[in-house]
């Protein structure tokens, strides 16, 4: 006989963008094997990782997992979170458990939870790195020592085993720091006997939820069936329709290759997939495989203090003044250095300007072609203090407020500000530092499980 | 006549792929127009060097996915993702030279 399919609920593209709660009640109607959400994600920049900060709210956050953790406790079904916090090191871990111990508070809900920790020790990775067991993810440069110890944090992506072992460990709800974003979706499935190729596709898509419908959105369910030889993604929503296109549109999205993607313990190979209209609104996908590799590696990813930030914000309407804006640049600049030659610390001071390559940068085939009548700019400068990124900040805006260009008309000052006060501190600014693959013989041992019954 | 790549496809759009890379993604709206771009080599390597400013070495790929209808190229970041001068921290402005490409079909 046949197994019945293994049914998975997805609720939104990352926790804290929210969904319906008639597609949620839509799936909670299919019987769900799983109740799962991806809560990370690398695009909002180093900052979130390296501050420890989540880059979701947490109003949001604990509205949309009060309802999947009510959900999940009443029905006896997991509930998995992916990546919690958004980066998942320790800080991200932890507010978002304090969130759940809420949760289970205010509902009195009575369930086991499991944290798997996510962010290594430093000294694990220069353990790693001196046998020989931490390679740059190209064009990452090569790891030293000292790097590792300026890194604020690191954090590992962790694949199915983990998850399966908070499972076995009787977890109702699991939460996890940094892991491959489809292993929340693809690990009980797996420990239930489900294909992992399968699983891992289908993980893939579910981890953006309805963005892979169309129309596609961040903020409604997705709901996947997994079968012995095909998986199939159905929107919850009347509103969206699954196509093949649309699914197969998601599995290019923010990949390099579309048909080899690596992870954790393998790629997955979708060069014999195939996607069909099973009815309008759901398709069925057969042939992706999941391919293991001979070591197992983590993707290991880190950030590190730059500094500190302090921006302002103007612009210009004058067309005399835009002409000669390079030359004002430098003029400012040097003015800038000069001040400040005998400060200990070094700055970094740009201009942006809206209007003339502001967006692509280096990449912009009009780039010193402007066709603006008017620009905005905005002046940055980052410094070893806040203090002395505010002063550098304030002279380089103060200096071209009142800079003589040649063949100026407008004596009265050079800058349109929109807000006073007219700087505006960012606070501390970190860069990725480390993105590289560590080796480890077992794929359990470096993620931690801690269990607590609510 | 040329007809414009707006004309024939419904997505023309750019993304990091991981901090240190920009993925761009052009997906046809039918069979036939995919086909012919495809096989035409008409989104190739010199075209996306000219369109980025960019040198060969710092294409990572281009790849036709044919279940999407789909060609995709990658290149190099000038800069790791929210580094100092960056512009544009997701990626995901970074299509605009692509909406102006015209093609002889």
């Amino acid at each position: 006989m046949q197994r019945e399919e293994y049914r998975i609920l997805s609720t939104t593209a990352i926790l804290g963008y929210g969904f319906p709660v008639s597609s949620f009640e839509e799936g909670m109607k299919r019987n769900p094997h799983l109740i799962a959400v991806d809560a990370g994600s690398t695009d909002p920049g180093p900052y979130y990782l390296g501050a420890g900060i989540s880059f979701t709210d947490r109003s949001a956050v604990k509205r949309d997992l009060e309802y999947m953790i009510k959900a999940g406790v009443e029905r006896n079904i997991p509930v998995v979170i992916g990546t919690a916090g958004g980066s998942g090191g320790k800080p991200h871990l932890d507010w978002n458990r304090e969130i759940i111990e809420e949760i289970a508070q205010e509902n009195n809900l009575k369930f086991r939870l499991a944290v798997i920790n996510a962010e290594l020790p430093k000294d694990m990775i220069k353990s790693g790195l001196k046998a020989g067991k931490v390679t740059p993810l190209d064009p990452a440069p090569e790891l030293t020592e000292e790097l590792i110890d300026e890194t604020t944090r690191i954090v590992a992506q962790m694949g199915i085993e983990p998850f399966i072992k908070a499972y076995n460990g009787g977890a109702q709800v699991i939460l996890a720091g940094r892991a491959y974003d489809p292993a929340c979706f693809s690990s009980l499935a797996v420990a239930n006997g489900y294909d992992m190729g399968l699983a891992t596709h289908l993980g893939k898509i579910l981890e953006c939820a309805a963005i892979c419908a169309n129309p596609g959105s961040g903020s409604d369910c997705m709901f996947g069936y997994i079968g012995e030889d095909y998986f199939r993604v159905e929107p919850l929503s009347p509103l969206r329709k699954c196509t093949t296109v649309s699914v197969a549109a998601h599995t290019l999205y923010e990949k390099s290759d579309p048909c080899i993607l690596p992870g954790p313990g393998g790629h997955l190979d979708l060069t014999g997939t195939e996607f069909e209209q099973e009815t309008p609104e759901i398709v069925r996908v057969r042939g992706s495989k999941f391919v293991p590799s001979a070591k197992n590696t983590v993707k290991l990813e880190g950030a590190r203090l730059v500094g500190y930030r302090t921006v302002s914000i103007a612009g210009t309407r004058d067309p005399i003044m835009m002409q000669k804006m390079d030359d004002i640049i430098k003029g400012v600049k040097e003015r800038v250095e000069d001040n400040f030659n005998h400060s200990d610390s070094g700055y970094y001071l740009s201009f942006v300007l809206y209007g003339r390559d502001g967006v692509m940068g280096a990449l912009e085939p009009l780039r010193n072609a402007p066709k603006s009548h008017e620009y905005g700019i905005v002046i940055e400068a980052v410094a070893a203090t806040q203090e002395l990124a505010n002063t550098i900040c304030a002279t380089a805006r103060s200096t071209m407020l009142h800079y003589g260009y040649e063949g100026r008309r407008a004596t009265a000052g050079n800058l349109a500000f929109p807000y006073s006060p007219s700087d505006f501190k960012a606070g501390e600014v970190y860069e990725f530092s480390v993105y590289h693959l560590l080796e480890t013989d077992d794929p359990t041992a470096i993620f931690p499980i801690e269990y607590k019954d609510l | 006549m040329k007809t414009r790549l707006t004309d024939i496809a419904s997505v023309i759009r750019s993304k990091n792929s991981g901090p240190y890379e920009l993925t761009l993604d052009i997906l046809f709206n039918e069979q036939a127009d995919f086909e012919k771009i495809r096989q035409a080599g008409y989104i190739n390597e010199e075209l996306i060097c000219k369109l980025y400013s960019v040198t060969p070495d710092k294409i990572v790929s281009i790849v036709a996915f044919p279940p999407a209808k789909a060609i995709k190229a990658t290149i190099k970041r000038p800069l790791c993702s929210g580094g100092l001068g960056e512009t544009d921290v997701y990626g995901a402005q970074q299509h605009a030279p692509l909406l102006d490409l015209e093609f002889e079909m």
